[in-house]
């Protein structure tokens, strides 16, 4: 057991904190600066982050759950507005399917509350969907029951909404009808989608360790320099104690997230998924306590559009309800103690 | 990085969990009964002799010299036996490790270490808590040795122990920090007084306060020089706040897993709110695993405490507070009296955000020393 990064690890999280501090959106203001988020899509787009779980010779992953999870935290943490969740998890279906390259930006499509991948019958998806991280995509990865298990399929989009995430919008889907995947060789069974769960949950944890440590850095920032009573606030014990707690918690989130990541690729399905299903419960409960000790230290500033504290809570509301936030991640990690059952926490 | 076993260690695990299903003594969880404490020097003794203790210490003092995160794998094991823990004395052997000399060492370690001799550790006074530096006991020179007075409080394990780590003014006319030196007392002498302390739940072995009216202590069993007490105290301190030292992950997993057994049982005799409360414990003993494994893996660069120990102390509090309110929840509170186990397990969990410097001295520590915001 050795859980320090590699040379390369390190390497490669050291490059995407060179992008997002470069490139990402240092105000809110910048949000809508298109020629800043041009140029980091194509920062991105070069670095072949997205492309980490396509396939190579014999159809392993470019790279493990763990490279994965070192970009996420690092875009987390500077609110990078360039899609990688999504097509990252549309690579990782197509993968398993054994469907070749979408050769369109791509990313997937979930339930409307975001607990599970959307799913069309007979080749309709009744209910419609949500495409989630959808800036600049085109189309949405769905599963469509085929047999005992899933074929893929894609539904095109429409323009972008920005709705919850103002980093990572979101498209609706209509009710509508889905065309299969040309040429997908395998059909997926529940241990490929158990899979893919831990993956989309180890991913949006270490999204949200990275938006923690934004938020922490950015709160910690404020509070040494806003003065009150003649002091920093950030002199004053109730302050430091709330940074702390933070701090803290954000500590515990990566620990747990790191496993997490690295229990995708090692581990049996069963024991990855409750290993992300812990990291998830924990890390989203951190998230929201993280992120709201950071609108208290800004104060009145905090509670303003302006501040950037908002939009990591934003970001980080959206990864917790990605494949289920506290609740159904603490019932995923009772199931693995054979205490699953209609006594749901729901 | 990788969680997982090298062949040396998973030929170790496998050694060892052939090893514990044959000797696990099954005792009560270490908190709550006076029954574990007497048995708990038999434990140490047995787990050290089977060469499955003291896995990252030096060899020199009887350890095995292995990578730190074998003491990982050791937690993983005790937890999946439900095994009792470790025996905590990480904190006192990284102190005469540190600063005692080749004499101190080898006249103690070993025997620290393979569980022969048992310590206690005679820091805190009742005016000198968060404030340990004010304290007040007294160490005069007379000859070859050391004439101890004062009152020393929240003394594990005394009535046990056959040596206390005493920290001692020996200089008063110096700054607080610099006036006070260490000592290996002899804890069977006359002049040491013992009064146990019930704790609220009920022990009496584990909590006590020691009198020294004057104690005599070999003046070579000063560990380090004359004014360096402070400094190992802040690294046995240090040390006491990391749960990868203490060993503390195998006794939550092993309750956690016990109160899921209970639910197991008899699953429609909990309710949302419960089974809520147990999934917490659960989650938390997981992180507090994973972060174990990370920090223990941070040393195989090298040995440090720094902050961050705080960090890891914060960590190790609320998890066996989740567990507390876990054993609270799933297994009540005993009312009419009778086996009020968990209710035990739910009160001693309230000492641990004070044990080893107080949760708010960690946040102090956390937000001046690692977010370096301002002194007030």
């Amino acid at each position: 057991m050795d859980v320090r990064l590699s040379a390369e690890q390190s390497a490669l999280r050291d490059a995407a904190a060179q992008a997002v501090d470069r490139l990402g959106p240092a105000t809110v203001a910048g949000l809508d600066d298109a020629e800043r988020t041009a140029k980091l899509d194509a920062a991105v787009t070069a670095s072949g982050w997205r492309e980490l779980r396509t396939p190579v010779d014999g159809g392993a992953p470019l790279a493990s759950a763990v490279e994965v999870a070192i970009v996420a935290e690092e875009l987390g943490r500077g609110l990078a507005d360039a899609a990688f969740l999504g097509p990252t998890l549309a690579a990782e279906l197509r993968r398993r399917a054994g469907a070749p390259d979408a050769g369109v930006p791509e990313t997937v499509a979930l339930r409307h509350d975001l607990s599970a991948p959307a799913c069309a019958v007979d080749g309709v998806l009744p209910n419609g969907a949500v495409a989630i991280d959808a800036l600049g995509a085109t189309s949405a990865l769905v599963l469509m029951e085929d047999g005992g298990g899933y074929a893929l399929g894609a539904v095109a989009l429409g323009e972008n909404a920005a709705g919850l995430d103002l980093t990572r919008p979101s498209v609706t889907i209509p009710a509508s009808e889905v065309a299969a995947l040309e040429s997908q060789t395998t059909t997926l069974g529940l241990g490929d989608l158990g899979t893919w769960d831990s993956l989309a949950l180890a991913v949006t944890c270490a999204d949200l360790v990275g938006i923690m440590c934004g938020a922490v850095t950015l709160a910690t920032g404020y509070a040494r320099q806003r003065a009150q009573y003649g002091a920093t606030i950030g002199s004053f014990q109730a302050v430091q104690h709330l940074l702390a707690d933070a701090h803290v918690a954000m500590e515990g989130s990566r620990s747990i997230a790191l496993h997490a990541a690295w229990a995708v690729d090692a581990l049996p399905a069963a024991d990855a998924l409750v290993a992300a299903s812990s990291a998830k419960a924990y890390c989203a409960r951190a998230a929201r306590s993280v992120c709201e000790t950071a609108i208290q230290v800004h104060g009145g500033i905090g509670n303003t559009w302006e501040c950037l504290a908002h939009v990591y809570l934003r970001r980080a509301l959206l990864s917790t309800d990605v494949l289920g936030g506290v609740g159904p991640n603490l019932e995923r990690v009772l199931a693995s103690h054979g205490l699953g059952g209609d006594h749901g926490l729901r | 990085m990788d969680f997982a076993d090298s062949p040396d260690e998973a030929a170790f695990r496998q050694r060892l969990r052939e090893w514990l299903a044959h000797n696990n003594p099954g005792l009560p969880p270490s908190s709550t009964s006076d029954e574990y404490w007497a048995a708990q020097a038999g434990w140490h003794e047995r787990l050290y002799d089977a060469g499955f203790f003291g896995l990252s210490w030096p060899t020199a003092v009887g350890g095995h010299g292995l990578p730190s995160v074998y003491d990982v794998i050791l937690d993983e094991e005790l937890i999946a036996a439900a095994a009792p823990p470790r025996p905590s004395i990480g904190y006192l052997v990284q102190g005469l490790l540190e600063h005692g000399n080749e004499d101190v060492q080898q006249r103690f370690l070993p025997g620290l270490v393979n569980g022969r001799d048992r310590w206690c550790q005679g820091f805190s006074e009742p005016d000198a808590g968060s404030d340990l530096a004010s304290l007040r006991t007294r160490a005069v020179r007379d000859g070859d040795e050391f004439v101890i007075t004062g009152h020393k409080v929240w003394t594990s394990y005394s009535d046990q122990a056959e040596w206390c780590l005493v920290l001692a003014r020996t200089d008063p006319d110096v700054p607080k920090h610099k006036g006070i030196s260490a000592f290996a007392v002899p804890m069977r002498q006359p002049g040491i007084e013992q009064r146990p302390l019930k704790m609220i739940n009920g022990i009496t072995r584990e909590f006590g306060e020691v009198l020294f009216d004057g104690a005599r202590v070999d003046a070579a069993n000063m560990i380090g020089e004359p004014g360096e007490g402070w400094r190992l105290a802040m690294t046995v301190v240090s040390h006491e706040r990391e749960p990868g030292e203490l060993g503390y992950v195998a006794r939550y997993g092993k309750l956690a897993n016990e109160l899921a057994h209970v639910v197991g049982a008899d699953p429609a005799a909990f309710g949302p709110e419960q089974r809520r409360d147990l999934a917490w414990a659960l989650v938390e003993v997981e992180m507090l695993r994973c972060h174990v494994s990370r920090r223990l893996s941070d040393r195989l660069g090298g040995l440090t405490h720094g902050p961050e120990g705080s960090v890891d102390k914060l960590l190790m509090t609320s998890t066996e507070q989740a567990v507390g309110h876990a054993a609270l929840s799933v297994g009540g509170v005993a009312p009419a009296g009778g086996d009020d186990t968990w209710l035990r397990v739910y009160l001693y969990s309230r000492a641990q955000s004070v044990m080893g410097g107080t949760s708010q001295i960690q946040r102090n520590l956390v937000a001046t020393r690692i977010l370096e915001l301002p002194t007030s």
